[in-house]
């Protein structure tokens, strides 16, 4: 009997707890926004849409190489001697045309690890949290500035550049053997001919090293041009 | 009253009860389900800290009526192995049970559907078509959640009448009337006069009744929160166990007559309770019409507390919807039939006692 008061005197006093603490929470403000409305503020730090600044961008591809999920794919195609790609805003000198730079935001893991190797600090995590698509592809992103067109007349001139150049280092190479030939009989002539080769050098590659292999054989020089040429794209790429 | 009006505004008997009987339905349920769907949004969302439904008016007021359009465009989804007749009779089943409450329920001291001297004893009655109807309803179905709720149903309106019964027959004791006209005028004046303080008959016995009126009040007030199946006696349909009852399998307007229904029957049984217990339409502290010598005020201010008091407690049915959690069966059976029987018929007893005396 007294277990049966006890429970009716339970029941109700806990029934009205329960109840002036749902009525104590009806004055409560609400936790929650109107979403689209107003938006809470984003930390300092958050990490949201990528972003690619193209006019600072030097191609440097070393984002798509931090990138885990490799969803960065860049491509590049080296400048002309005679283009001037103009400088970024903290004063590196671009000399590679960005042909492709593309992010697949739905590969993305928001790691951030792109940001920290960019030398010029284009690319970055925007506040804009807010781009679902209807359709995958729509989640490609492509940063590149230039026009198709202007891909394909960068990829042909460079093209066309490197068949000259190319073309030009086989008449060099040609005729230091011929003169090599020459030179075995009549050491001589050595000088007259390594200074032209010189010259034939393209004007982004580094002045001091021609002139310092200016002073080597000919044999020596054209051959240590070719390796500077090797590794020079090898450090662009 | 009102129908007297009518009939001597139409000259034809039939139209003027067509139209008296619609009035409560026009002025009354839909309004309030409209409101009443509105506020358990609102105020669901509030005892959360949400902030509810906002877009549609000022804080959502419109909201219902939105939904109310959606559903009336929405497709009349009527399954191939359903109990078709009955599939279609249950709604109007359930909603004509729920709305025949008005009938008897004195909504001003001028406006009674039907002054009849069974007021109390016809509402019980006829809140047996709504058990019919929701049994009807999970039947034809065909599906297995909606069968379970309807006799989940069933079963718990069938068990937590009698404690209502017993209540209503100690009311009628004291009373000696089942007129719910009769019984909201003897509670007139001031809310002391009120049979939850005991009635109006001033003595010793109006103070022994005060206890008894308030246990007689809330075994009443819990009784009928699980006839109307609202939380925590809602497991007919419980969302996370039954879809939501007997009314899964219908779509577009039937399921708006059962929504209809089911807030038509949370206000009727609010405004039952209040008819017994707190005076049914009566001012809780005399009329401004009476202290302007505005007579033609009376009915409406009578009105107004009469709205007012069925709000409020359907305003306690919803806080209560957000403070406990759904009982189980057998705790539902036997807080009913060990807890809510035992004192409602105790009360009974006392209070049959102090009456003869």
């Amino acid at each position: 009997m007294k277990e049966y008061l006890n429970n009716i005197w339970m029941g109700l006093t806990t029934v009205f707890i329960g109840m002036k603490v749902t009525l104590k929470h009806l004055f409560v403000p609400a936790v929650t926004i109107q979403y689209p409305d107003e938006k809470l503020t984003l930390p300092q730090r958050e990490r949201n849409r990528l972003y690619v600044n193209m006019d600072d961008c030097i191609g440097c591809d070393q984002c798509a190489r931090a990138c885990p999920v490799d969803c960065i794919t860049i491509e590049t195609v080296k400048s002309l001697p005679t283009e001037d790609l103009g400088k970024t805003s903290n004063g590196k000198k671009k000399v590679l045309w960005v042909t492709q730079f593309d992010i697949d935001i739905a590969k993305c893991c928001y790691c951030q690890l792109c940001v920290f190797p960019c030398p010029t600090e284009c690319i970055y995590m925007t506040d804009v949290y807010e781009f679902s698509e209807y359709e995958r592809g729509n989640l490609l992103y492509n940063f590149i500035t230039l026009t198709p067109q202007e891909v394909i007349e960068k990829k042909d001139n460079f093209a066309k550049f490197e068949a000259e150049k190319a073309a030009q280092k086989a008449t060099a190479a040609a005729e230091a053997a011929k003169k090599k030939a020459e030179a075995a009989v009549n050491p001589e002539v050595k000088k007259t001919i390594a200074k032209p080769a010189d010259k034939k050098e393209p004007g982004n590659e580094k002045p001091n090293s021609s002139a310092s292999a200016g002073n080597n054989t000919a044999k020596e020089n054209v051959n240590s041009n070719i390796n500077q040429d090797k590794s020079s794209e090898e450090g662009k790429n | 009253m009102i129908y007297d009006f009518f009939l001597k505004l139409f000259g034809n008997d039939v139209l003027a009860m067509l139209v008296s009987s619609l009035i409560p339905l026009f002025i009354l349920v839909l309004p309030f389900t409209l409101v009443a769907v509105w506020l358990e949004r609102k105020v669901s969302a509030h005892m959360q800290d949400r902030l509810g439904p906002m877009r549609v008016g000022w804080h959502g007021w419109l909201q219902t009526i939105a939904d109310l359009i959606k559903l009336i465009q929405k497709e009349d989804i009527v399954a191939t192995d359903n109990d078709k007749p009955l599939f279609n009779l249950a709604p109007i089943l359930v909603f004509a049970g729920s709305y025949a409450a008005f009938a008897v329920i004195p909504l001003s001291s001028i406006f009674i559907g039907s002054n009849i001297d069974l007021g109390i004893f016809f509402i019980i009655g006829i809140s047996g078509l709504v058990v019919a109807g929701i049994l009807m309803a999970g039947w034809s179905s065909n599906n297995k959640y909606s069968l379970l709720g309807a006799m989940r149903s069933a079963a718990q309106i069938v068990s937590y009448e009698i404690p209502t019964i017993l209540v209503v027959l100690t009311m009628v004791m004291i009373t000696g009337t089942m007129n719910l006209r009769t019984l909201s005028e003897m509670q007139t004046g001031y809310f002391w006069n009120w049979m939850i303080f005991g009635g109006p008959d001033f003595g010793v016995a109006k103070f022994i009744f005060i206890p008894l009126m308030i246990a007689g009040f809330i075994i009443i007030y819990i009784s009928t929160l699980a006839e109307v199946n609202r939380t925590p006696f809602d497991i007919p349909e419980a969302e996370s166990e039954l879809v939501s009852g007997y009314h899964t399998e219908y779509s577009g307007m039937k399921f708006a007559m059962f929504f209809l229904a089911e807030y038509a029957n949370m206000f009727a049984v609010s405004v039952v309770v209040v008819a017994l217990f707190l005076g049914g339409y009566q001012s809780p502290f005399g009329y401004l019409g009476n202290l302007f010598n505005a007579h033609w005020l009376i009915p409406i201010e009578q009105f107004f507390w009469f709205v007012a008091k069925g709000v409020f407690f359907v305003f306690v049915q919803m806080w209560l919807r957000w403070t406990l959690p759904r009982l189980r069966v057998d705790q539902l059976m036997a807080l009913c039939w060990k807890y809510l029987i035992p004192i409602a018929f105790v009360n009974l007893l006392i209070v049959g006692i102090i009456t003869v005396l």
